[in-house]
């Protein structure tokens, strides 16, 4: 760094910031672990410079092959209904998200997670270790082959049940667009008494929803869910040149 | 610093310039249409180690790698109580201020082995994230940055991801220009300065409490 500070700017992209009563809050009174981790002070708004439109660049060289496919794990078939979800990765411009990193983990079909801390009684499976990894393709669509995960107890309030989800982490390509997130299928009865689900925004809890897709079910397979991911996009500003268009 | 062949830079001109009471370039407020609505978030929940566990993630930077430091820290709740079942990541510059991304508009970072990012779980009490110091960064309106890195925060209990900085407590010229610091009064300046420790530096990450860590909205 030999510089020293110049008059001029850089032109950056801008990512769009959300509504506050369309996100989900940090912190949520039915979901009780929050109430000693949920910080307890407004953020402070930071301005988005070259850390927040950048970010760590992932792709196929996290991803194995396999890691798309859950139901073939440890020399055998997992047990439990078998799904493929798909969708696509887009940002809220509508544009995709091409070569993007997904990466998802989840319980198996009895509702039992593999990990230590996970003890209640249902069985686990040695063929599901609920691990997943897959690469957006040039024009933003996934595709996983999993199980279907069945609902589990949990300790939030008496008789508390998880509906069945699934667990989503995507990059995109900047740090503002950093998404850690549930998916969650159709018509589940647990949703309202579920904290975690009903912490969404009323109008926000349909995006969090997969939809079943009998078009894309395969005859004697598997049964098929949708569900498109939106990442905040980046602001086209009508008085700028075309010029910053281009890095989204 | 002066030259830049990329679409994304130009100098600062009049339609770059903040009018009163218009939205500064960069800070993103939502003043313009977007077609669809953003997936929310969710909690990361108490088996994230399942899905986000990397054997390299700690490594922002390659294991030994002149000039490379650990950045460790616990995360702690409103009791005070060590959280052991959190994430941390971490995204930075270089040493020479510049990001392993392609839009950093000044070109793609060149240290050798330098990721940026790092992940690291608090399952051994406390995070640690082999990194380099990073570089001063242009704050995008024609002056500089103070040295920093960016932290998310996911856990249990958290239904959105906590965002931070990282300062360094060697830096006190920069960071008293910090355009960030700069606007937080002092007591909140000091939970995001990391200090010097005997392989890095170590800051840790006060999710409520009096020392409650200055989070942002980004």
């Amino acid at each position: 760094m030999t510089g020293t500070p110049t008059s001029r700017g850089l032109v950056l992209p801008r990512y769009l910031r959300e509504d506050a009563d369309q996100r989900t809050p940090v912190g949520f009174p039915g979901y009780r672990s929050t109430g000693v981790r949920a910080p307890l002070r407004t953020p402070v708004d930071l301005p988005h410079r070259l850390t927040e439109v950048t970010g760590p660049v992932l792709g196929e060289d996290r991803v194995v092959a396999g890691d798309g496919d859950l139901t073939l794990r440890a020399g055998g078939e997992a047990q439990g209904q078998r799904i493929i979800v798909f969708g696509r990765v887009l940002d809220t411009g509508g544009r995709p998200v091409p070569g993007a990193l997904l990466e998802i983990w989840q319980a198996n079909a009895a509702g039992r997670y593999r990990h230590v801390v996970d003890n209640w009684p249902a069985p686990l499976d040695p063929h599901f270790d609920g691990l997943g990894r897959v690469v957006t393709d040039p024009v933003g669509r996934y595709e996983f082959t999993t199980i279907k995960p069945g609902a589990y107890p949990w300790g939030n309030h008496h008789n508390a049940w998880r509906p069945a989800h699934i667990h989503f982490s995507l990059f995109g390509t900047a740090f503002t667009q950093r998404l850690v997130t549930q998916m969650y299928f159709p018509g589940d009865p647990l949703f309202g008494q579920d904290p975690i689900f009903t912490a969404i925004p009323p109008t926000a809890r349909d995006r969090a929803i997969a939809t079943f897709d009998l078009s894309r079910t395969q005859p004697d397979w598997a049964l098929a869910f949708e569900w498109d991911i939106v990442l905040r996009g980046v602001e086209q500003t009508p008085f700028e040149t075309g010029d910053d268009g281009d890095v989204a | 610093m002066t030259e830049h062949d990329s679409p994304l830079v130009r100098d600062a001109d009049e339609t770059n310039d903040r009018r009163p009471g218009t939205p500064r370039r960069g800070t993103g407020f939502l003043d313009e249409l977007s077609t669809l609505p953003t997936t929310p978030s969710a909690t990361v929940g108490p088996y994230l180690a399942i899905g986000l566990t990397w054997p390299d993630g700690p490594f922002a930077v390659a294991e030994g790698t002149p000039g490379a430091v650990w950045l460790r820290g616990r995360v702690l709740d409103g009791n005070g109580d060590v959280v052991p079942d959190a994430m941390v990541e971490t995204w930075q510059a270089d040493s020479e201020g510049r990001f392993a991304h392609p839009d950093d508009p000044r070109g793609a970072v060149t240290t050798p082995g330098f990721r940026g990012f790092g992940r690291s779980s608090t399952g051994d009490g406390e995070y640690a994230v082999c990194t380099l110091k990073p570089g001063p960064v242009p704050d995008g309106d024609g002056g500089w940055q103070a040295p920093h890195v960016d932290v998310s925060v996911f856990a249990r209990g958290l239904l959105d991801r906590v965002v931070t900085r990282i300062y360094f407590a060697d830096e006190a010229e920069a960071n008293a220009a910090d355009p960030v610091l700069t606007a937080l009064s002092e007591a909140d300046r000091s939970t995001l300065v990391a200090q010097p420790s005997e392989d890095g530096w170590r800051l840790d990450v006060h999710l409520q409490g009096d020392a409650e860590t200055v989070f942002f909205a980004v």
